[in-house]
């Protein structure tokens, strides 16, 4: 092997491991992505420092967005719930739904902004249209006339038996008003336990919570 | 590996002999590599790696019962009232009738006020009162709650603002002053 001569150095850099590092993380990235789901309304929410990860299953939805308007959904994976609240709610109001229109409700991702007396037609609107649509949100504002409490009432009697985890989804911007008029919603329910979604936030160094997270492991 | 052979063993053999080229086996990889990055930065910017948190709030049950009711020794209570554009209002104890005991101030204060408070109080007494105007928005009432977790006080109360109070902050805000009296802090 000993050569006499030097050999001529080359510029070009050995591309194996670099591309080998490449696409490690990139199938890191591919498996562990999940797709911004896209959804038709468009919430900022606040941020805390609580770390409890949103519970994903039997979720009954209430959004409020930058208005203030209110909407309800429930998570698609409790089909037989979203069956029985419409159903209820169609009972307890007299709408006289089809099953059409009811079958609008149990449609995936679908969500209702519209008090009861524009249900049926809300109902009627095609898939496509229902994001663009100005809607007047649930009417939680008036406390003799609170809509909330009824859908509530109704997902309360579904989920019987079964465990209901009842979210809020509030945009920075929504007024306390609307706020309060859930809060009134879910206590004449006497739903006194619910989650608020937020972003995660980092805690504040030096301050009580963050001594009693850090204290453990200085401790040690 | 990924370079071509460029010091080819040229000039060894005798003259007249025909170089045949080796062909290279290794491919340059560097494209592939380009092409790699530029996926992970597209699946970097697509991915949502922060899940959504929840915050946890216990509401308590509305009582008209007297003795079912929480008491609250009123000097241990620091009432903290949110207006609008995101302000803070807050008074220590209960509200003196001239109003001489509201104080303004902001989210970056607060905390402060509140650890102070929290200090100089009798722990069994210290209560925080929070009343939400209805200018206030949803994301000042949660940083309140958050506020109340970050320096663990674990009484706290979401209440409904008294007239009184709601007329201070309308007349501290400008917006709307009280009948016979200038507006304060223009």
């Amino acid at each position: 092997m000993a050569r006499a001569k030097l050999p001529r150095k080359s510029t070009t850099v050995d591309m194996t491991a670099m591309c080998d590092v490449a696409f490690l993380l990139l199938t890191f990235f591919i498996l562990t992505t999940k797709f911004k789901p896209d959804e038709a309304l468009t919430v900022t929410t606040p941020k805390s420092v609580s770390t409890n990860p949103a519970e994903q299953k039997d979720v009954v939805l209430i959004t409020m967005d930058k208005e203030g308007l209110v909407y309800f959904s429930v998570s698609d994976d409790a089909m037989a719930e979203k069956e029985t609240i419409i159903n209820e709610v169609d009972q307890m109001k007299n709408l006289g739904l089809t099953e059409e229109e009811k079958k609008a409700f149990r449609r995936s991702g679908s969500y209702v902004g519209v008090p009861f007396s524009q249900l049926k037609s809300y109902l009627q609107k095609s898939p496509k249209d229902i994001p663009s649509l100005q809607v007047p949100g649930i009417p939680v504002k008036d406390t003799l006339n609170n809509e909330l409490q009824v859908w509530i009432r109704a997902a309360v009697g579904a989920f019987q038996g079964g465990k209901m985890n009842i979210m809020l989804k509030g945009d920075n911007e929504a007024k306390y008003e609307s706020f309060k008029g859930v809060l009134t919603a879910l206590k004449r329910n006497e739903q006194l336990k619910f989650q608020l979604i937020t972003d995660p936030e980092g805690v504040p160094a030096g301050t009580e919570l963050y001594k009693t997270i850090n204290a453990p492991r200085t401790a040690q | 590996m990924a370079e071509l052979d460029t010091s080819s063993s040229g000039g060894k053999k005798g003259p007249g002999v025909k170089k045949s080229k080796k062909l290279s086996t290794r491919v340059d990889l560097t494209p592939m590599v380009d092409l790699g990055f530029l996926l992970i930065t597209f699946f970097i910017f697509t991915t949502t790696m922060s899940q959504p948190t929840s915050m946890r709030l216990f509401l308590p049950k509305d009582t008209e019962k007297p003795e079912e009711q929480n008491k609250v020794k009123e000097s241990g209570a620091l009432t903290i009232m949110l207006g609008k554009d995101n302000a803070i209002y807050y008074y220590e104890g209960t509200l003196l009738p001239d109003g001489s005991n509201f104080k303004t101030t902001n989210f970056k204060e607060i905390r402060d006020i509140i650890i102070n408070k929290k200090k100089s109080t009798n722990p069994e007494d210290f209560v925080v009162v929070i009343k939400p105007s209805p200018e206030s928005t949803y994301k000042n009432t949660v940083d309140m709650l958050d506020e109340m977790t970050i320096s663990e006080i674990k009484r706290y109360a979401l209440v409904d603002l008294f007239d009184i109070e709601l007329q201070l902050i309308r007349a501290t805000e400008g917006g709307g002053p009280m009948p016979g009296q200038p507006a304060a802090n223009p």
